[in-house]
């Protein structure tokens, strides 16, 4: 069993699939998506729009003006908006990530296991050493050394790439771990010999026989590196390191505020803070509950 | 013995010769040396000159090997943000960080361990179920959001503890200590809280489950059948099991720790190595980066055969098996 599966693996997990807190969670996390989703159409500013923030607006308390719920930060944006369309580059980052990962990992894993030899052992040593490092610091690192490598101008056209791609090679060799055990298994079933026996190719084989049976527990996982994927999203961004100003994410708004908290604008860095965490939250507890729906027996 | 400890040394080999070719082609590949230290009139004569004074025109392997016999012996060249060896700036920053770092894993092995027996052993009182609830929260809780929260409350709110930097330092040979002082622990308090509570629900998870697990064992079913009280049950039977993994846990828990003092140290503005490569990483200054990638890689290299190594000591199984 991989380590986050049995860190989350408790009893208080199991009540949670009939307590309201699992309704709760997946409330929430529909709200932020839609919000997200929805930015340009429901945010009460347009805040990517330069032409329309008025720097007569900055520093607007929260709760105090119609319009302006949450307050605005220094430029004159609306809080609220801002975290809004923050909240859908932190989901497009973190979604693209784990997608990212999925794919090579499940690739990778798939490869390896049914094909076995060198491959395998290759491929598992890969793995092997990368989680040597923890995640973050192998999403940092693949960060930095692409922002440092890549001229500027480069630079500055792929950002988002660039940190989705850090993101999902960081998490790669756990899905590949996963898969491959599972396709280990399978690889020995009587499907795939007659499979075999009709004389289609191991592609054809991995493709179409082997890895439907082999993705339920992916779908667990993915969900579960969703909260990290947008939780190292917005560390990169906060460091300053993750995506370009020029397109607001959840990390880069806490960023800006974190430079007002000392002179008291605390709105600025604790709303988006406050966004993030129930964003998070609510997606590691649906991830939670989906991987006790899927799988009763692993308790 | 010998054999288990060369034989993860050569595994471990690898690791290190990959990210030495990674900082390496950092070093190569990003920028230009030579147009950056000749001047503007210089003619084609002295560029030839330069190039094969620094060895550019040997072949990439002849470079590679001196820039790793460099490396070992702790020679990076010149920051090119600060214009000062990099051997320097890192000796001058690794105090801040490994203090910090200490600070924080005591913390969590501390709280955490006792935690997790705790709820391990009661799994069913309220306490228990408040604590992992609880725990749940700062799972999801990113770092630097609980440090700018701690920040909010202590330092500006209420005004008892500062908010960045490390207070005073006494100088003890080459070594910054802010142990020593009111202001250099007053500053370290908020830092060492906000490295340690990730790690400190991890850790109480993980030993929560490890103390499930074994309870759950015939051998301790066996010594309930015996009569023995709880207490010689759960902790001079049960608990002498659950800490085996904790070693791995704890290995684990310190690659976290210096993993996300980068970010801890960011939010404090904290002098040490973290804060030190991230400013690094924004100047895109490459001597820095290429020293500190190596540096972190050694340090997780050696954790993890300290780690394999303990469990050997620990774990006889493993030393039958051979």
């Amino acid at each position: 069993m991989n380590r986050v599966a049995r860190f989350l693996d408790s009893d208080l997990w199991w009540s949670f699939r009939t307590s309201p807190v699992a309704v709760a969670s997946a409330l929430v996390a529909l709200v932020c998506i839609l919000g997200a989703v929805l930015a340009p159409w429901l945010a009460p500013h347009n805040v990517l729009d330069l032409a329309s923030v008025d720097l007569m607006d900055a520093f607007k308390p929260p709760f105090t003006e119609a319009g302006w719920t949450l307050g605005s930060d220094d430029q004159g944006r609306d809080v609220l908006s801002a975290i809004m369309f923050g909240g859908r580059t932190s989901l497009l980052v973190g979604i693209c990530a784990v997608l990212f990962s999925t794919v090579v990992g499940v690739t990778l894993g798939l490869t390896a296991g049914y094909l076995g030899g060198t491959v395998d052992a290759l491929l598992m040593r890969m793995a092997d050493v990368q989680l040597t490092f923890p995640a973050f610091l192998v999403a940092l690192l693949v960060d930095g050394i692409a922002r440092a490598a890549l001229p500027q101008e480069v630079h500055e056209r792929i950002a988002l790439g660039v940190v989705v791609f850090a993101i999902g090679i960081s998490t790669w060799p756990q899905i590949a771990r996963t898969v491959r055990g599972s396709t280990l298994v399978e690889r020995n079933k009587e499907y795939v010999l007659a499979a075999r026996v009709i004389g289609l190719g191991n592609l054809r084989i991995m493709a179409t026989h082997v890895l439907p049976n082999v993705l339920g527990p992916v779908l667990v996982i993915a969900t579960l590196n969703l909260g990290l994927a947008i939780i190292t999203e917005a560390t990169l961004s906060f460091l300053g390191v993750g995506v370009p100003p020029t397109q607001p994410s959840l990390g880069t708004l806490i960023r800006i505020g974190n430079d007002f908290l000392m002179s008291g604008e605390w709105w600025i860095a604790i709303f988006p803070g406050i966004a993030l965490v129930a964003m998070v939250l609510s997606v590691n507890l649906l991830g939670d509950w989906l991987r006790d729906a899927l799988n009763p027996r692993l308790r | 013995m010998v054999a288990f400890v060369i034989s993860r040394l050569l595994q471990a080999l690898p690791v290190l010769l990959v990210v030495a070719l990674i900082s390496f082609a950092l070093f190569t590949f990003v920028g230009d040396p030579v147009a950056a230290m000749l001047s503007q009139d210089a003619s084609l004569a002295d560029r030839e000159n330069l190039i094969r004074l620094l060895g550019l025109d040997q072949p990439w392997y002849v470079q590679f090997w001196k820039f790793v016999g460099n490396a070992v012996q702790g020679e990076f060249g010149l920051s090119y943000r600060l214009s000062r060896p990099v051997s320097a700036l890192i000796a001058e920053r690794a105090p801040a960080t490994l203090e910090l770092a200490f600070c924080a894993a005591a913390m969590t092995l501390c709280i955490g361990v006792p935690l997790g027996i705790f709820t391990g052993i009661y799994k069913d009182s309220w306490v228990s179920r408040l604590l992992l609830t609880v725990s749940l929260v700062g799972v999801s809780l990113p770092i630097f959001v609980l440090g700018m929260l701690l920040i909010l409350v202590f330092a500006v709110h209420l005004g008892w503890l500062p908010s960045f930097g490390r207070g005073e330092t006494v100088q003890l040979g080459w070594w910054s200590s802010g142990l020593l002082t009111v202001s250099g622990l007053k500053a370290l308090i908020l830092p060492a809280i906000t490295l340690a509570v990730f790690q400190l629900t991890l850790i109480t998870r993980l030993v929560r489950a490890e103390m499930l697990e074994v309870l759950r064992t015939d051998y301790i079913k066996f010594a309930r059948a015996r009569g023995l009280s709880n207490r010689s049950i759960n902790f001079g039977h049960a608990l002498k099991n659950t800490l085996v993994p904790v070693i791995t846990i704890a290995g684990l828990q310190l690659g976290g720790i210096i993993a996300f003092a980068i970010v801890t140290e960011t939010v404090f503005q904290w002098p040490g190595m973290g804060f030190l490569f991230i400013q690094s990483v924004g100047a895109a200054d490459i001597p820095v980066m290429a020293a500190y990638l190596l540096l972190i890689s050694l340090v997780f290299v050696v954790i993890n055969l300290g780690v394999d190594l303990l469990y050997y000591l620990v774990d006889p199984r493993l030393r039958a098996q051979r």
